[in-house]
């Protein structure tokens, strides 16, 4: 690994070096490194682009790494990767794709993560996204995630996309069986000419199933946002959306919410803000000492903390 | 010392214009000092002014023998004003922590800023990390806020209406509060009230009505006359 894709790793992983326990880091469209471990198999597809991860039936407090890093200048690549999540597992997976183009062609990375979470399997799922480099080529990201949740099991999902990805539409899809819970925390900030699109669709098949989408944005200078979400309730569940964004310069942000009740027993609630900077805000941060500047880096980095 | 030369501070709007201030002249150089009378009458403008939240239409403002009218709000900051807002600004994200750092300009260890949120009464555990957002109540955001003020320790600190929102039960901690930072700070405490008890503890009393001084004096010359006589509007005529 040469200096650019280990400032990658460590950006979008926090690594410093090859991680514990199981992992495959992919660079440029090849693994560069995979580990098993006793209870967690990574298997590379033969038909695809992407790996197979077997996780055994209550493997508890392990890792998986899977680190993407794209530092080949006009490179664009599919990938799939499936987690078979067996039962009763208490697991983190962290992810995470950093791009450095310094070249005029684009780079593009679409992953399509898709997990089967066994009964009562409490999955971590940690998500960042990075973009860099001085070349003039877009940095494009297009993450499909989708989440089959058994009964019982309980999905955390953290996506980060702060800085340098140009173009990104991310995609996730999740269902869910008896008493299955979905959270997701989304933070993404754009700036420049950059465009940002979520799209959730979640369906609460089960009963006492949930879910909760939370989604922060900040948009900066010219860059544009749409965030959908889509909450589906066919059972007796609770749903809740929430998208809060920070909009500046010229920026344009989309809110667009749906919520779809086909139960009696199904409850859902959506919120959704739109604003800038209250003012109040950057007054009380300047009565502190810190200038108007300083205050609303503040507050944009508390926001998306 | 904090001085005040013939400011006046107008508003104007379609339908007309209005003098919130009127030529206020005031030298404060006491200890604690307390800004008292009726709604409307330009307190809470006169606070902004000194903090740089509001511009004088004219007049002068001079801390210690230092020009400051044309200062923005953060060069008064750094020269020593602080200012707790009547309403509390919420934040979302920023914790108790974040914010009680920022006041003091410097890296701080959760034991100091715990001892910062001791001191009003609030148990610092349950705290520290929580968000300045809506979980909070009216009275814990006004706790937070004065604990920001005594971890900036500056040598003017500016209080709107402390007590406003806070629960009766709340109101007794509030005012030891200030009974120990009257004992214990070294610069001056500017702040405004309508409380018999805050006054009670005040150096001087200035009384603020339409726009003017219309009383300055200690609490022995003040107070009796406000509370003698404040059904009777003397001082708010």
């Amino acid at each position: 690994m040469d200096t650019i894709q280990m400032t990658l790793l460590e950006q979008i992983a926090g690594l410093h070096e090859v991680p514990a326990g199981a992992y495959n880091i992919r660079a440029n469209g090849e693994s560069i490194g995979r580990q098993n471990s006793a209870n967690i198999e990574i298997v590379p597809k033969e038909d695809a682009q992407g790996i197979d991860i077997y996780i055994k039936p209550n493997t508890k407090k392990e890792s998986v790494h899977i680190p993407v890093l794209l530092s080949q200048t006009g490179l664009k690549e599919l990938v799939y990767n499936d987690f078979h999540i067996g039962e009763n597992c208490d697991i983190v997976i962290v992810a995470g794709c950093g791009i450095h183009n310094g070249g005029d062609a684009a780079s593009q990375h679409d992953g399509i993560h898709t997990f089967y979470i066994g009964k009562n399997s409490r999955v971590k799922y940690v998500e960042k996204h990075y973009g860099q480099g001085d070349g003039n080529g877009e940095r494009v990201m297009n993450p499909t995630t989708v989440i089959h949740i058994d009964e019982g099991g309980y999905f955390e999902m953290d996506s980060v996309q702060i800085k340098g990805i140009d173009s990104t539409n991310r995609i996730t899809r999740a269902d869910l069986a008896d008493n299955a819970t979905v959270i997701v925390k989304e933070k993404i900030m754009t700036h420049g000419k950059q465009t940002a699109e979520t799209d959730f669709t979640v369906e609460l098949n089960g009963e006492n199933s949930s879910a909760n989408v939370m989604s922060r944005s900040v948009a900066r200078d010219e860059s544009r946002q749409k965030f959908t979400s889509n909450i589906i309730g066919n059972n007796r569940c609770y749903g809740h959306t929430e998208c809060d964004a920070i909009i500046m310069d010229s920026s344009s942000v989309t809110a667009l919410p749906e919520l779809v009740a086909n139960n009696v027993e199904a409850s859902l609630i959506h919120e959704a803000a739109i604003g800038k900077i209250a003012g109040e805000q950057i007054i009380k941060l300047m009565t502190l000492g810190l200038t108007e500047a300083e205050a609303e880096a503040q507050i944009i980095n508390g926001f998306l903390k | 010392m904090l001085e005040l030369r013939n400011i006046s501070y107008e508003v104007h709007d379609e339908k007309s214009d209005k003098g919130i201030l009127k030529n206020v002249s005031l030298t404060i150089d006491d200890h604690f000092v307390a800004i008292t009378g009726p709604n409307g009458g330009g307190k809470s403008s006169l606070a902004k002014i000194i903090s740089g939240i509001y511009k004088p239409t004219s007049g002068q403002i001079l801390l210690d023998g230092v020009d400051i009218t044309d200062m923005n709000i953060t060069e008064r900051a750094n020269l020593g004003i602080s200012f707790a807002f009547q309403q509390p600004v919420r934040f979302k994200g920023l914790t108790v922590k974040d914010l009680i750092t920022l006041a003091a300009g410097k890296k701080l260890s959760v034991t100091d800023v715990c001892s910062y949120l001791s001191e009003v009464g609030l148990c610092a555990k349950d705290y520290v990390n929580r968000e300045i957002n809506g979980s909070l109540s009216g009275g814990e955001l006004k706790r937070i806020e004065i604990a920001m003020i005594i971890a900036r320790g500056t040598k003017l600190s500016v209080f709107d209406e402390p007590e406003a929102g806070i629960d009766l039960w709340s109101f007794g901690n509030l005012i030891q509060v200030f009974e120990k930072m009257h004992k214990e700070i070294n610069g001056s405490i500017l702040i405004i009230s309508h409380q018999e008890r805050i006054l009670n503890i005040a150096d001087k009393i200035i009384v603020l009505a339409n726009g003017e001084v219309t009383a300055y004096g200690s609490k022995e010359e003040i107070l009796p006359e406000l509370l003698n006589t404040s059904s009777s509007c003397r001082y708010y005529q």
